[in-house]
């Protein structure tokens, strides 16, 4: 769907980035992944021909990227606002208009979305009468009225209430489920597990991973298995070998939750046959690592070389 | 392309319909149109006349004082402190008192008046005792006072123009410093009231975050761009309502009011400011009702000798092309801070060439050929005010369009360096911008 080749770029005093290359399959939703200042803006920004980069292409379904495709992409920005002073409505027919829509599309799919969003009897009013979340609610539609191929969110739920998180999570995944390709730049760990197929990491100007989340998760996982057993009075170590280590073991309802990292080379089926011969086990899984550790345990190895 | 009508009809739109453009649309004519009213109006309540007392211990000089359409002169035949306190009880205007002198002839008048007395007043009493004293000290000498008068001549400089095809035409100093200055004021209010406006919307669009949404959908250029030409309608909409509304009002006023008047009320307002420019005619009371109908043709001709088609058509060019110059830039200072207060040190160097020519209109009017003149209408910066003040006086031709030519060079270069600001500007959130930064912006892709 979209990929960028070699993207690099300047700005005075610092590089904001370095040969960057991302793919983003059709249909997927794409996970920009980084810390503050890693790049991630500005990558989107060329993505929407807001910013040239210096060096690199982009490309769209196999073509360069041309400024007539900025059509079919919606983005939603981090710094996102509207004018205060507009009409609700009006405003919002103007940026579809923008996007190419002509009027009477605009007025009609605009009013199906407040529709369904519950704000259609702001219509009318103006912005700055608005609370906050309903001026999301707004930017959001504007985002994705048009119906792009591409979506671009950045931090899309920054500021929103755990509810409006909801229906804009339920919602991306919706145009997605239609056939859009989502791009989505966050820090928040918990919705990429929860909304993202595939990611890149960026820290300091460089791509350093990328891939399916379910190949990376894969690729990073120590060997660690959660064995879940009815709680007794013997401690599970006297069981299992030296170099077999807990992590941690946490007792809830009489069952007893322990994480074991096992060494290089040792099969859980062993593990499980030492506890099985003196506990009553009841659940027994391998512990994958969350986002949250691969992106932690990336960019402080990143941080660690550089040192 | 069609997205910049798009953003032209939102920035007009949604700036017509404000209620302070309506206001100022519906103010300005009244405030420009009072300016030929009032003093037609005032001109027809000070029919009242003033009386000043005269006690002249010479006795030379009291019969001599003529009454005039505003004043009448009355001797008083008592003494100075008589007449004083008598006086402060009288509703008189004034006091006038010439004591005796013992040797020389007498040269001192005092004025008693229960208020600051007008400068006509001071320099008619003056004109007359000088007359009266001149012609005592010439009858001392043995010159016959009708000897002087007929040396006496009366000199009258038409000054004609000549243009380079041998065309005659009379021209009209005062007419064209009025209109001059008129004219220079005028664009330089239009040039910074909306060359403002577009800075504000800048900045109006940064810090509320929508600039983001737009730049992903329209070029930041086609953005400024759009916005620039849309408070230039704008402009032109508030100009030309003035126009129209400001000659209704003035039609409208001398048809209720002035009736019959040959003198609409422009040409009156001249006929009022020629008087300072006369003074000496003004003093000559015995001639001053026969000049004053030739003053009348005079003007009539001169407010007809102006060309308004080309004063029009100039204001409209240097207007626009003026605003265009600065609205670029401003667009970029407005791109480039976080608020209006931030603006300052950016907008002294691009506004001090047009207070400049402001402030150098006196000099240029008095010398709008010189070489000051000159140089300031090529230089962009200054050339929309300061031609508009030479124009009224004749600009040869090449002249004009070289200045022309300069100020769409400039703007088209202005407009070319403002994109590239304005396009790194609306991005940067939140930091306090220097002139290298901005140096460094010009460089990026």
């Amino acid at each position: 769907m979209l990929e960028a080749r070699h993207i690099t770029k300047q700005f005075s005093g610092h590089l904001a980035l370095k040969d960057v290359d991302i793919e983003v399959p059709a249909g997927s939703v794409f996970g920009l992944l980084g810390p503050n200042g890693a790049g991630k803006t500005t990558l989107i920004r060329i993505i929407n021909r807001i910013t040239a980069p210096d060096k690199g292409e982009l490309f769209l379904n196999g073509h360069p990227l041309s400024q007539d495709d900025v059509l079919k992409i919606g983005y939603l920005p981090e710094e996102r606002g509207l004018y205060k002073k507009m009409k609700v409505g009006e405003q919002a027919v103007y940026l579809a208009q923008l996007k190419g829509m002509n009027k009477t599309d605009a007025n009609k799919r605009l009013k199906e979305w407040f529709e369904k969003f519950d704000i259609l009897p702001w219509w009318n009013r103006k912005v700055e009468e608005l609370s906050k979340g309903m001026q999301q609610k707004i930017q959001f539609i504007v985002t994705v009225m048009h119906r792009p191929q591409l979506l671009i969110f950045d931090e899309p739920f920054s500021g929103f209430d755990p509810i409006n998180v909801n229906l804009l999570k339920d919602e991306i995944l919706n145009l997605r489920d239609q056939g859009a390709t989502v791009i989505f730049s966050t820090h928040n760990m918990a919705s990429v597990e929860e909304l993202c197929d595939h990611i890149a990491l960026i820290d300091h100007a460089e791509k350093i991973l990328d891939g399916k989340v379910a190949d990376i998760k894969e690729a990073f996982k120590e060997n660690v298995w959660e064995v879940v057993y009815m709680s007794s009075v013997t401690p599970i170590e006297k069981v299992i070998p030296r170099d077999f280590s807990v992590i941690r073991s946490i007792a809830v309802n009489g069952h007893t939750q322990t994480r074991i990292a096992l060494p290089k080379g040792a099969s859980p089926n062993q593990l499980l046959k030492w506890v099985i011969a003196e506990f009553e086990v009841t659940g027994f899984t391998e512990v994958l690592p969350t986002m949250n550790d691969i992106f932690i345990s990336q960019v402080n190895r990143k941080k660690n070389r550089h040192e | 392309m069609n997205k910049i009508s798009i953003i032209i009809k939102r920035e007009y739109l949604s700036r017509v319909r404000k209620k302070s453009f309506i206001i100022m649309t519906l103010l300005g004519p009244v405030l420009m149109a009072s300016i030929w009213v009032i003093p037609l109006y005032l001109a027809s309540l000070s029919d009242e006349k003033k009386t000043i007392e005269v006690v002249d211990e010479t006795g030379i000089f009291a019969p001599k004082f003529k009454n005039t359409k505003e004043f009448t002169f009355v001797p008083v035949e008592v003494d100075i402190q008589t007449a004083k306190s008598n006086f402060y009880l009288s509703g008189d205007y004034a006091l006038l008192y010439i004591p005796q002198t013992q040797l020389s002839l007498p040269t001192t008048g005092t004025l008693y008046s229960k208020h600051q007395p007008s400068l006509d007043v001071k320099s008619y009493i003056r004109e007359v005792m000088k007359k009266e004293v001149e012609r005592m000290k010439l009858e001392a000498s043995g010159l016959q006072p009708d000897l002087l008068k007929s040396i006496k001549t009366g000199i009258k400089i038409n000054t004609i123009k000549i243009d380079d095809k041998g065309n005659e035409e009379k021209s009209f100093t005062e007419i064209s410093m009025v209109l001059g200055i008129f004219s220079g004021i005028i664009i330089y209010m239009f040039i910074f009231m909306f060359a403002a406006q577009v800075m504000r919307g800048v900045i109006e669009e940064k810090t509320s975050r929508i600039v983001e949404i737009i730049v992903s959908s329209v070029r930041p250029f086609q953005l400024m761009m759009g916005k620039i030409i849309g408070v230039a309608l704008v402009g032109l909409t508030q100009f030309l309502l003035w126009v129209f509304l400001t000659l209704v009002i003035v039609t409208g006023f001398q048809l209720s009011f002035a009736g019959g008047e040959t003198l609409t009320g422009q040409e009156k307002l001249y006929v009022e400011s020629s008087k300072l420019y006369n003074e000496d005619q003004l003093s000559e009371f015995s001639e001053k009702l026969n000049q004053e109908d030739d003053l009348n043709i005079q003007l009539l001709e001169a407010v007809r000798s102006v060309n308004y088609a080309e004063m029009i058509g100039a204001f409209l060019f240097f207007f626009l092309a003026g605003y265009l110059l600065y609205a670029a830039l401003f667009a970029a200072i407005g791109s480039a801070v976080d608020s209006e207060a931030d603006t300052q040190q950016f907008m002294l160097p691009i506004t001090i060439p047009l207070i400049l020519s402001l402030v150098m209109s006196q000099y240029i009017i008095t010398n709008p050929d010189g070489p000051v003149a000159f140089w300031l209408s090529m230089i962009p910066f200054t050339s929309p005010v300061i031609m508009m003040m030479r124009i009224p006086f004749g600009v040869p031709y090449y002249q004009l369009i070289a200045s022309m030519a300069i100020l769409i060079l400039a703007f088209l270069g202005a407009t070319w360096l403002a994109g590239k600001i304005y396009r790194t500007g609306i991005l940067m959130y939140g930091k306090k911008v220097s002139y290298r930064e901005i140096w460094k912006w010009l460089k990026y892709n």
